[in-house]
């Protein structure tokens, strides 16, 4: 009981910190999953994560399979509406009021100060993976090549050519089987 | 009977029921495998159901990227409580989320039963490695140009730091930098009242 009650706290302040989307909480969602309350490791992180990637629809409901992990069945589904719950009440109720403020200019305010904020966030959301799932000293330095390079592909493939991220993380998992051993 | 209800109806036509909402949602939900959801769910809103127009869906986009949470959720929920109020918006994020939460179901419990065999683990390994690439890359698409404009890195690098590196709680980190970052694009009508550089009489 106690563990949804931190699970509920933890993910309900998370929604409503996501400013400009979900990737802005990933740092903070890590430190707090993974150091303060140990529900899973760094490494099981990561591979949560992108596991969110392969499944179709917003790419951050695998924070369900944390709540799992935590406290089972009840986890899952806890975190679930802890997380989608009051970011979308909250822009149910703002939405219904919003007109008024359409034309003003703090809003423009907002959005515009908002947006370094929410790079320097989802920068430490890079960060925060990355320091497990692609330069872990943990590793022998070619297995850190490999994964570095994975992810430096992936950046200039998508740069080059629009192409399905969910085929190229299939086939970086494909390679892994492979060469990740 | 599905029946016009008098909640800002953006059409003449009849609002569309909830279970059309739902079904024209979970294909969004179902179908939209590597992100890019705002994508999809203009092209659903749009273009094929024409439910909103295309100003409209900016507007509501707008709305969804400025407010906390995902912007693609915040989006369904505006568009259904456009369309049929509060049931509307009940189930169009519940169309857009419950595919995706199916799927992660699956994944979940094959991940929780194989993580520890070394072939799936090997193959993890890979696939978290390719999902730092893909985040990192809509991170500098996002982030563009801002990262050569010293207004924009005078926030993107603190914010980095007290986040990623130094742990600072998101919460404080927000409450510290976001009143500075609205207040320096305040808008024009207010810059006028603050000492400018020109001779501007005192009030």
């Amino acid at each position: 009981m106690k563990e949804l009650i931190e699970l509920l706290n933890v993910f309900a302040m998370l929604s409503l910190m996501a400013v400009g989307g979900g990737t802005a909480v990933i740092p903070q969602m890590e430190h707090e999953t993974v150091a303060v309350h140990q529900w899973v490791s760094s490494t099981q992180f990561a591979s949560i994560y992108s596991l969110g990637q392969l499944a179709p629809g917003p790419n951050m409901s695998m924070v369900g399979i944390i709540g799992y992990h935590a406290a089972g069945a009840a986890g899952f589904f806890l975190v679930l509406f802890a997380f989608y719950f009051p970011a979308c009440m909250l822009t149910y109720v703002v939405s219904h009021i919003w007109d008024s403020y359409r034309d003003n200019p703090w809003r423009d305010a907002v959005q515009r100060g908002l947006a370094p904020i929410t790079i320097g966030l989802m920068l430490a959301g890079v960060y925060a993976v990355g320091k497990t799932a692609s330069f872990n000293l943990d590793r022998p330095l070619w297995f850190n090549g490999v994964t570095l390079g994975f992810g430096l592909a992936i950046v200039l493939l998508l740069f080059w050519k629009r192409i399905n991220p969910a085929i190229l993380i299939l086939a970086c998992g494909a390679i892994g089987w492979f060469v990740l051993r | 009977m599905p029946r016009p209800i008098a909640n800002e109806p953006s059409a003449a036509a009849a609002p569309p029921s909830i279970g059309k909402i739902f079904t024209a949602f979970a294909l969004i939900g179902i179908s939209s495998f590597g992100g890019g959801l705002v994508a999809y769910l203009r092209d659903v809103v749009v273009d094929r159901e024409q439910w909103l127009s295309k100003d409209e869906f900016l507007g509501a986009l707008e709305i969804g990227q400025t407010l906390p949470g995902l912007n693609s959720t915040n989006v369904a929920i505006i568009v259904g409580r456009k369309l049929r109020g509060p049931r509307g918006a009940t189930a169009a994020a519940l169309g857009l989320i419950l595919p995706g939460v199916a799927v992660l179901i699956i994944l979940g419990l094959l991940y929780v039963r194989f993580h520890n065999n070394p072939d799936v683990a090997a193959a993890l390994a890979g696939v978290a490695a390719a999902a730092v690439g893909l985040l990192l890359q809509v991170t500098l698409k996002i982030g563009g140009r801002s990262f050569l404009r010293p207004k924009d890195l005078m926030f993107i690098i603190p914010t980095f730091l007290m986040v990623g590196v130094f742990h600072v709680s998101l919460a404080a980190t927000l409450f510290l930098l976001a009143p500075i970052a609205i207040w320096l694009n305040r808008p024009e009508s207010l810059k006028k009242k603050a000492p400018a550089p020109s001779s501007d009489p005192e009030p």
